[in-house]
Order: structure tokens, then sequence, then C-alpha cells
């Protein structure tokens, strides 16, 4: 038993040394396209935050207490995305019917992840690191947590960008990789403090 | 061994259906929003299904919102004034407001959900607005920085416009633009012809479109252009007529003129015409002909910086000297105006000197 299953260090350790998106790479696509300005940024990474933190719950009872018993884990990538993509939609639907504010704040960014990888790998890991519930339940909100702290950091870099002089083949996506790279880099100092998984 | 597949069949299956079971029922629960009735410009009524994009749904009923990326959100053209049921701004509309727009209740059609009834504003034009793909079918240079370009009309085979009017040409991805781009440009052809349309594009330096359509465009190439817009035509009075334009300010009016041909219209007709030098004269033979054919229209040329070599007799000067010049009172007078806001406001000033009433100077403004 290593110190990762105690859930306040699983928790701080899916933030920081494990982030989901600068130690795994998971979750580039919107990472990328979103992180140009702060405010939507936030609004994407509360997103996150909230359908890793479900999902990582609904998944670990679909495999568990359905998948297990009929000896189908090998089916779990296909039901696991089927998950969550229905469970995403319903919440966008509930949402938008629901507050109109918080359809405007949250809601709208809502399909954007729902194919994002981060969110399976959360749900993948859980299962190949045998998390109970509640530990499915803590690395989920930890990996979103953490994955908002990364795009967060990032649209901060960004909007910095625009005022700089880069050059002009690297302008956009190529510019934002080699930053993540470096942010990923500093975020590897981290990694010995809490081991995981 | 066939129990086990049977088994992991039926448990996705189950899972699918089940999920899918859910779905079915939030969308004819949740996501139900019901009949909702959109209210256009006040007279208009449209009963129509809630709960997808205003783009969408008006275009179901028929009706034609620009827009270059059909939906997406990144074009920012498919602007529509809702003054009720909108809701608040989407983040997603935000980048293509300006402060003005948001003021005025001007929303992005493709973000915004119908989701209750709603009360909206779109220019009475736009009812006849439709897209229309097209062949090239001809390319002449009508001065060195001046084509005429004929296109033949594909789907819709057909276009009903008023002489005067402009449409929307899209200049597709290439070297200097990574989406679809779209510009006016006035009809120059007779539309009695309502199978083809003819435009005059002037070669704009770095321009995405004009670029486009001088060193790219081939005859038979398919283009895609949307329209008719605009309410620059010729008004059924009995007053005089000044046609005054510049550069490719002649599309319009040459349209309004083939008109006027073919109803024989008797109105006396002026028709001043501005360019900088000979080369940049186009269609004189065309006017010349046009002088025959109208029993009250004459057509009036003038240079402003004409070359030795150009042996000029006509007139010479600002176009604006020259209409001064040659107008008498202009209280019986009405004026069509085609060019560069520059040219435009200059022209207004001299005519209303002139006595011509402000509120009949009819013009379009391009930049």
């Amino acid at each position: 038993m290593n110190s990762a299953t105690i859930p306040i260090a699983l928790f701080f350790a899916a933030i920081f040394t494990n982030n989901i998106l600068l130690a795994n790479y998971l979750g580039m696509c919107s990472f990328l396209s979103v992180s140009r300005e702060i405010k939507t940024s936030v609004g994407l990474g509360v997103a996150v935050i909230f359908v890793m933190a479900s999902t990582s719950m609904l998944n670990w009872i679909v495999y568990y207490k359905i998948l297990i018993p009929l000896e189908l884990e090998y089916l779990r990538f296909i039901v696991f995305i089927i998950v969550i993509a229905a469970f995403v939609q319903l919440v966008e639907m509930i949402i938008e019917r629901v507050s109109e504010v918080l359809y405007a704040a949250l809601g709208i960014f809502l399909p954007l992840i729902t194919v994002n990888c981060a969110i399976l790998g959360v749900s993948l890991f859980m299962v190949i690191r045998e998390y109970s519930f509640l530990e499915s339940f803590i690395f989920g909100l930890g990996s979103g947590i953490g994955w908002f702290l990364a795009i967060m950091a990032m649209a901060g870099i960004r909007q910095k960008l625009k005022r700089a002089r880069i050059p002009h083949g690297l302008e956009g996506a190529g510019i934002t990789l080699i930053i993540t790279g470096m942010m990923a880099l500093a975020f590897m100092g981290f990694s010995g403090m809490l081991p995981i998984g | 061994m066939v129990s086990a597949l049977l088994i992991s069949v039926g448990a996705v299956s189950g899972i699918s259906a089940f999920l899918a079971l859910l779905m079915v029922i939030a969308d004819a629960t949740i996501a139900n929003y019901g009949e909702v009735k959109i209210t256009i410009n006040k007279d208009k009524e449209l009963d129509v299904k809630g709960g997808k994009p205003l783009l969408g749904t008006l275009m179901e009923e028929g009706i034609f919102i620009p827009s270059a990326c059909g939906g997406r959100g990144s074009c920012g053209l498919c602007k529509v004034k809702v003054t009720e049921g909108a809701g608040q701004f989407l983040p997603t509309e935000l980048p293509w407001l300006s402060e003005e727009e948001r003021s005025n209740n001007i929303r992005l059609s493709c973000q915004l959900k119908v989701k209750n009834d709603m009360f909206i504003e779109i220019p009475e034009e736009l009812f006849n607005v439709k897209e229309f793909r097209s062949r090239v079918s001809g390319l002449v240079d009508l001065t060195h920085d001046i084509k005429q370009v004929s296109l033949e009309l594909i789907d819709p085979a057909e276009i009903e416009m008023v002489p005067g009017q402009f449409v929307q040409l899209q200049t597709p991805e290439y070297e200097l633009t990574d989406e679809p781009v779209y510009r006016a440009y006035s009809v120059s052809s007779n539309t009695s012809d309502t199978r083809r349309i003819e435009l005059e594009i002037r070669l704009v330096p770095n321009g995405i479109c004009t670029t486009y359509v001088h060193n790219y465009l081939k005859e038979g190439d398919e283009v895609i252009f949307n329209g008719p817009y605009g309410d620059f035509h010729l008004r059924d009075t009995d007053r005089e007529i000044i046609f005054i334009a510049g550069g490719s300010g002649m599309a319009p009016i040459k349209s309004i003129l083939l008109g006027m041909v073919d109803e024989n219209n008797p109105r006396r007709a002026r028709y001043f015409f501005g360019a900088r030098s000979k080369r940049d004269l186009f269609l004189t033979d065309k006017m010349k002909e046009l002088e025959q054919k109208l029993p009250n229209f004459s057509f009036i040329p003038a240079l402003s910086n004409p070359e030795p070599d150009d042996h000029w007799e006509g007139d010479t000067g600002l176009i604006t000297d020259v209409v001064a010049e040659h107008m008498e009172s202009g209280n019986n007078t009405e004026a069509y105006l085609c060019g560069s806001p520059g040219m435009i406001d200059a022209c207004i000033k001299v005519l209303t000197d002139k006595g011509v009433p402000e509120e009949l100077i009819y013009y379009d403004k391009f930049g």
C-alpha cells in the first residue's frame, strides 16, 4: 500500500504530481482550442471538474456492478464512452432547461468535452489502479481540478503571448504545445513527492 | 462460447438501449419546448418547433440568413435583431458582437436557441434571398484592373431581382484566406435574363475576394453566391434622372439602364461617369449604343487626369465639377450614385447645392 491510497494524498497527487494534462498529456484538444481567454477557460475547466467527478463514479458502478459480474471487462472502452456521452448530453439538456445563467457559463461547454480523452482516461486509470468507489470520486475530482489549473495557467500565458513576437510559423497551436511541454517539465519536479498507482 | 458471445452482445445492447431510452425520454420531456411562435418584423408569424438554433429554424422555414460557416459560430455573419425572447448573451456569441450591437439586441442566430416565443427583425429583402451555385461562363478584362465575370446559374436555375441590386460572392479557402469569405458586388447585367448574372470586379491590392477573382478564377469554375440584396433601384417617378458613378460603380447603373431600355423608358436621364484617364474608361461603346436605344439618355464620361496621348476631347476635371457644370436647377431631379464613399459624399453636396432634395439622392457606397 503506497501513500496515494490515503484519500487526501490521492487528491493532491491527482492535482499536481499526476496532473492528467501535464503528466499524462490527456485532454489536449479542448485545452489547445479553448485556452485563448481566461474567462472561457474557467467555464470549460469547471465543466471538466464536474464531468470527471461524476463520470468516474458512474463508470465505477457500471464497471464493478455490471461488467465484472458478467465477465465483460474487455468492453469497458465502449461502455465507458457511451456512458460519458449520454451523461454529458443529459446534463446539458437539464442545465439548458433549468438555468439560463448556468447554461451560458457552463452548459455551452459540455458538448465540447463529451469526447475529451481526459474524461475517458480517468475512468480507465480507475480500473487499472483498482480504486474503490470513494477513491474513484476523489481521483476524478482531483484530476478535474488539475486540468482546470493547467488550462487556467495556459490561458494566462497565452494572454501575455498576444503581445509577444512569436515566429510566424509557431503562432497558435505550435507555441502552445511548446509551452505545454515546458509546463510539463516543471510539473515533473513534483512527481517524486507523491507517487501514484 | 456462444453464451459468452450472447452475454456480451446483450450487455452492450442493454446498456445502450437503456441510455438511449433515457435520451429519448429526456428529449421528449426536458428538451421539449413545444410549438413556439416567431414573429418577424411584427407582422409575419411562424409556428415552429422549439429547441433548435434560430438560424436552422429559420432556414427550415425558407428564410435564409447569410452565414459563411454554416452555424459553427466561427464567421459571425448570421446576425439577427431579437427584440424579445432571446435571454442572455452566450459566451460563444460575444466575440462577434460589438458594444453597440449588444445594446441593440443583435444576436448570432446560429448560437441562439429558440426556446420560447420570439420577436425578431430581419431586413425584408432577406425573405427573397437564396444561395446559388453557378458556373463561370465568361471572364473579360474591361480595363487594366476591372474584370467582367459572367455567371451561369446551376441551382437554383433562376434568380429574380431588381436592376441595381447586389449579390454576395463566396471566395473559397485559398492562399489568402483559410475560411470562405463573402463580398458584395452589384449585378451589371440585364436582370430580365434570370439565368445568368454579370459582375464587374475591380482588383483591390491584397483584397481577398478581388485577388481570387482576378488571379485564380477560371472559366468553367463553380462559384457560390447569395442574394439578391439592396434597395438601390430606379424609383418610379417622372423626375429627371442623374446617374453618377466611378470605376466599378458602373455595374448597378448599367443594369438599371438595360432595364430602362426594356420598358422603353422615356424619362430624361444623364449618366456622369468619372475615371482617371482613358485606360480607366470602359463600356463607352455600350453606353453610346444605349444613347441610341433610349430616347432621352446621354452618357457623359469625364477624365480627371487624362494622359497626353489619350487625345481626350470630352469633359475633364473631377466628376463633381463636371456635374456642377452640366446641371441646371435640380428641383425636378432625382439622383443615383455608386462609387467610393468619398466620391458619394462630395456628389451629394454638389447635388443638394443644385437643389436636388436630399431624400431623392439614392446611393450604393462601397469601400
